[in-house]
């Protein structure tokens, strides 16, 4: 039977969405479940993960060089826990990007990059060339599991479950040639609109750039990269890099809000890799509606204020 | 601003096309000392040619004979023509026209042609240069051509150089040859300035679209060659739809229409998605997939047409001159020999008083390539009266091989949109792909970096608000196959807004602007269409 | 000190790329091909490091077959000092690229390897970690903003709660995103003095032997259609639809 570790990511105490979807995963491959928390105190992050339904053990591993859990310091870790383990997982954010192809590595293993779905316990599916073409890995016979997560592709695993917390001391040597400095968020233009998880999209029913002040607001909020239709940029709304679409960027952050964008294919083409796309719209006809997953009616300017309410 | 940098070549040529990419192979074959240059707007050789494109294959024996043991990677035997003249629902077989016979031609996709071209070139040493737009002319102090600038590149949106800002070089040359295609920016600058077209009709046009469609098994017939006639157009409107069944199940389809057509409320690109819901065209369509898509200009005007194609230091060939065979419809035979002719003219004159442009004209006049126009002259200029006398004229025409004692005129695309005119149009709804002409332009994989100057100069932009409105009620909008002309009301009012970024470079607006105020000039190189085997 | 930049050759990134019928994976025939473009922002660094006096020599590295020579002329022309291919006809997969590249680095002794975050073509986000991993050295990635100083660099990361600036000790990897920088146009005559940089091809199994542990790639298909979604009447049900779906 299948045994898996997956890597929890976390932050200021709380355990990230992104390794319950994870968790989900896990769960369809099959197996006793695992997740690993490192931390300086992880203690509560370690009950919230012992919550998930499928988990069976969580691994508490603390020490006081992980208060910023470094690439250099987690892989080692997670290269020495993996010996009993066939799958080793994380979610497909920067972090897990970041930590497990160095375990990967360390271990002497491909990884299997952004599962989209899972075909048995060592194939799977997962996108290349930006979503335009989907294929089958498997993994061979006798060779560890490593892989990466889509969160998109995965809703999180339910709450409600107690699993065992089993307390790890560290194990592997710490380098000390990379040191971290400081975590800058909340930074004055908010979130690479090419890297978020979340963007928030403005299109010409705004109207003015004075009326974009809006959508800023609203991203603010939501912690959201900001991006525009051609149209919003063509009206100099605003400028050129904010542009979401075949000729601008093509994004694939986990929630996307189109508000005043009809949908023109030159605007699709930039967002159909999107986990869920929402579009508010005073045109019922809208095409942006044919492949938005949540779709509202009506006029921005009131259903922004409202939205920006509803999330205080 | 600083001397330009510049670069000497014995020969320059600008466009890496058939036309272009024969004369550089061909001086090469004469002469392996000669030091030439061929510069393209494309980001990369054939991606933006497009054609139908069924060719002859006299000029490659004669430039590669041995091209057909590495043939370019579309490349179906023609096995058997269809010639139909449509009405909405119907179609009745029509004798195909002499010049339209196949046998013994091949299909190609004339993008990859060029693509497979060019390496042999450059492995004659010839310098290639993809993703570099020749943007103006460089001028010696006697008046004469001494070669090319290059665009800059990093240039905003306003004008000012960006971080990344390169200024162009200049390329000098003692000839350099405009092998651009049909209305080619510099060709057109250089045919003004030169006064070329004094003696000649003025050009004329028409606005070729295709498609590439991957169907089902089973149904595409390689080799097999159809043109239509009839619906959608009306009678007066001149042109006509090709299909031509690839390999692995790939079909080209297309829609030519001419440039003179009168009803400013006509869109070419309309004409062509209609075509494809003719029921033979459905049936064959549906359930199949659109890879790629777009548009080109090709000329029309034949002989009447034919400016003089040679000026001090610089030299017009191919489709920049003119040359397309309008009733065979065809040009690249007609490009790839024009390019073969003028490097022979250049390597004589390099043997005996050094490289000139001077005495090409009379030597294409003299040769082959103009002796094929002037038979079939008053082919094309017959439709002036409409399809049916049209057709009657062209068999007329080819019974006595061109030797009619009249030759008939030509007149300017630009002047041919007619006001108040309604046509009723029996259209059908549509339902296959592409929806509308931004999803169309989104198989033509156009890029252009949205910070920079517009490169669609409209010279007098009052007009468009004030007669244009009144008169036509902006054509533009129409005529353009990739929505680039857009009139928008905001708060700031009605304006027209230019989509720059969607052009696919066919330069249709250049030519068929009634007030002839847009302006075609080169965006930043490597920019446009990113055609794939069209 | 010497600056490293590997490159792959990938489709352009202008080009749509399908799918092909028998699912064999996607067409590539005469389609345009290029510099990665991450790899194209690390190399624009790297000359950057170069023309601010904090490197000697940018060397570019490419694996492939000889058509990979076309990048790395690219790479030449845009200034690198010389380029060298990794001959191999068969894709590489990250982990054989990574030791092939440790291989090369540990000859070279660069003080900086720089590579793109990511390949657009198998999106796989791993070669530059595996790299770091295998030689034992620091690893940034996602870089934003790289300061060299003596013998550390700081490095400002694209993180997911925004940006993570750590130090790191040279020798190290490094790997880049879009926002370091825009990588500069090739000028006309640097075409031409590319031609005669310095360009060495070395085999692949000179550098590494196959180790065998690739995945195996199966069927390619096209992406699903997203689906019609679900209408909501106003922001309330909004906000319940997105909470549900654990979006908020």
């Amino acid at each position: 039977m299948s045994k898996l570790l997956i890597l929890a990511e976390h932050a200021n105490g709380k355990l990230n969405p992104a390794t319950a979807k994870c968790v989900s995963c896990a769960v369809k491959i099959g197996g006793d479940v695992h997740i690993a928390v490192f931390s300086d105190s992880g203690q509560a992050v370690a009950e919230q993960a012992a919550r998930l339904a499928g988990v069976s053990k969580v691994l508490n591993i603390e020490h006081a060089d992980f208060t910023d859990p470094l690439a250099a310091m987690i892989a080692p870790e997670l290269a020495a826990l993996a010996s009993g383990y066939s799958h080793l997982l994380a979610p497909s954010s920067m972090y897990g990007k970041d930590v497990l192809p160095r375990a990967a590595a360390l271990l002497g293993v491909n990884q299997v990059s952004d599962i989209m779905s899972v075909n048995d316990a060592r194939s799977f599916t997962r996108p290349v060339y930006a979503g335009n073409a989907i294929i089958e890995v498997s993994v061979p016979e006798d060779m560890l599991v490593a892989a990466t997560v889509r969160t998109a592709s995965w809703a999180a695993a339910e709450e409600g479950n107690s699993a065992e917390i089993e307390q790890l001391a560290a194990q592997s040597e710490r380098p000390s040639h990379t040191r971290f400095v400081e975590l800058q968020s909340e930074g004055g233009d908010g979130p690479d609109l090419q890297t978020a998880s979340v963007v928030v999209s403005g299109g010409r029913a705004l109207g003015s750039a004075e009326n974009f002040e809006l959508i800023y607001q609203l991203a603010k909020k939501l912690k959201a990269g900001v991006g525009a239709s051609r149209a919003a940029v063509d009206a100099g709304y605003v400028p050129n890099d904010m542009q979401v679409g075949q000729t601008g960027k093509i994004i694939s952050p986990e929630l996307y809000f189109a508000f005043g964008i009809s949908g023109a294919i030159q605007h699709i083409t930039g967002i159909k890799d999107a986990g869920t796309i929402v579009a508010v719209n005073k045109d019922a006809d809208a095409p942006i509606f044919e492949l938005a997953d949540i779709g509202l009616v009506g006029d921005l300017f009131q259903i922004i204020p409202e939205l920006e309410q509803a999330l205080d | 601003m600083s001397e330009r940098e510049v670069m000497e070549y014995d020969v320059t040529i600008v466009g890496a096309g058939p036309a272009g990419l024969s004369c550089a192979l061909r001086l090469k074959q004469l002469n392996s000392e000669l030091n030439v240059c061929v510069i393209e707007k494309a980001a990369e050789v054939g991606a933006h040619i497009l054609s139908g494109a069924v060719i002859e294959t006299g000029p490659l024996d004669d430039l590669l004979p041995d091209w057909r043991d590495n043939p370019p990677p579309i490349c179906v035997a023609a096995q058997r023509d269809e010639f139909l003249l449509l009405s909405k629902t119907g179609a009745r077989r029509l004798p195909t026209p002499p010049q339209q016979n196949n046998h013994g031609n091949v299909i190609v996709s004339l993008g990859a042609l060029c693509g497979w071209l060019a390496p042999q070139a450059e492995s004659l040493g010839v310098d290639i240069f993809p993703g570099y737009a020749a943007s103006a002319i460089a001028w010696k102090q006697d008046g004469s051509v001494s070669g090319v600038v290059i665009g800059d590149m990093g240039v905003d949106k306003s004008g000012q150089p960006k971080d990344t800002y390169v200024e162009g070089i200049e390329i000098h040359a003692p000839v350099t040859v405009l092998a651009e295609g049909c209305r080619g920016h510099l060709s057109k600058q250089l045919i003004k300035h030169f006064s070329l077209d004094k003696d000649c009709d003025p050009q004329t046009y028409g606005i070729g679209m295709k498609e590439l469609w991957r169907l089902p098994e089973g149904r595409v017939q390689p080799g097999l060659i159809q043109h239509t006639i009839g619906w959608p157009l009306d009678p007066r409107t001149y042109g006509g739809s090709f299909v031509y069944h690839l390999d692995d199940n790939r079909l080209a389809l297309g829609f030519v229409v001419a440039l003179d057509y009168a009803d400013p409320a006509f869109s070419p690109f309309e004409a062509l998605q209609q075509f494809k819901h003719h029921p033979r065209m459905r049936a064959l369509l549906e359930g199949g997939e659109i890879i790629s898509s777009g548009a080109r200009a090709l000329v029309e005007g034949g002989y009447q047409s034919l400016p003089n194609t040679q000026m001090p230091g610089a030299l017009l060939i191919g489709d920049a001159a003119g040359l397309l065979n309008v009733p065979k419809i065809k040009g690249t035979h007609q490009a790839m020999r024009s390019g073969m002719l003028a490097a022979e003219h250049l390597h004589q004159q390099h043997q005996s008083d050094g490289l000139r442009s001077d005495g090409f004209d009379q030597a294409l006049r003299g040769s082959a390539i103009v002796s094929e126009l002037k038979r079939v002259r008053n082919i094309r200029p017959g439709f002036h009266k409409g399809l049916w006398f049209g057709l009657a004229n062209a068999v007329w025409e080819t019974a006595t091989a061109g030797f009619s004692p009249w030759t008939m005129r030509q007149h300017a695309d630009h002047t041919a949109l007619q006001q108040n005119l309604s046509v009723q149009r029996d259209w059908v709804e549509r339902e296959l792909p592409p929806k509308d002409r931004l999803a169309s332009v989104y198989f033509a994989a156009t890029e252009h970096d949205e910070d920079q100057p517009v490169h669609l100069q409209i010279l007098e932009p009052d007009v468009c608000l004030t007669r244009c409105a009144e008169e036509y009620d902006h054509p533009c909008t129409r005529f353009c196959p990739a929505s680039v002309y857009e009139m928008v009301e905001d708060e700031q009012g009605k304006r027209l807004q230019i989509n720059a970024a969607n052009c696919v470079h066919c330069k249709t607006c250049d030519i068929k602007d009634p007030y002839q105020i847009i302006n075609w000039v080169t965006p930043e190189g490597g920019a446009g269409p990113n055609y794939q085997n069209l | 000190m010497k600056v490293l930049v590997f490159i792959k050759r990938v489709v352009d990134y202008n080009v749509r790329v399908k799918v092909r019928p028998d699912g064999s994976g996607v067409d590539t025939d005469g389609v345009k091909m290029s510099i990665n473009p991450f790899d194209e922002i690390a190399l624009e660094e790297a000359l950057r490091m170069r023309e601010a006096g904090q490197a000697d020599e940018v060397i570019v590295v490419s694996a492939g077959t000889s058509d990979c020579q076309q990048q790395l002329r690219t790479g030449l022309a845009m200034g690198a000092d010389r380029a060298i291919q990794i001959d191999t006809d068969k894709p590489l997969q990250p982990l054989t690229a990574a030791r092939a590249f440790q291989a090369l680095v540990e000859q070279q002794q660069p003080g900086v390897v720089l590579l793109g975050k990511q390949a657009i073509d198998d999106d796989n986000n791993q070669t530059g970690q595996m790299l770091a991993a295998l030689w034992g050295r620091p690893q940034a990635t996602n870089a934003a903003k790289i300061e060299l100083s003596g013998d550390t660099a700081r490095v400002t990361r694209e993180v997911d709660a925004g940006l993570e600036v750590l130090d790191i000790d040279l020798p190290a990897v490094i790997t880049t995103d879009l926002r370091l920088n825009t990588p500069r146009f090739v000028k006309l005559p640097d075409i031409m003095k590319a031609k005669k940089k310095p360009l060495d091809v070395v085999a692949l199994d000179g550098l590494v032997s196959d180790a065998g542990n690739d995945l195996k790639i199966g069927n390619w298909s096209p992406p699903p259609q997203r689906g019609k979604g679900i209408m909501v009447d106003d922001v309330a049900g909004l906000v319940t639809e997105l909470k549900s779906r654990g979006l908020l």
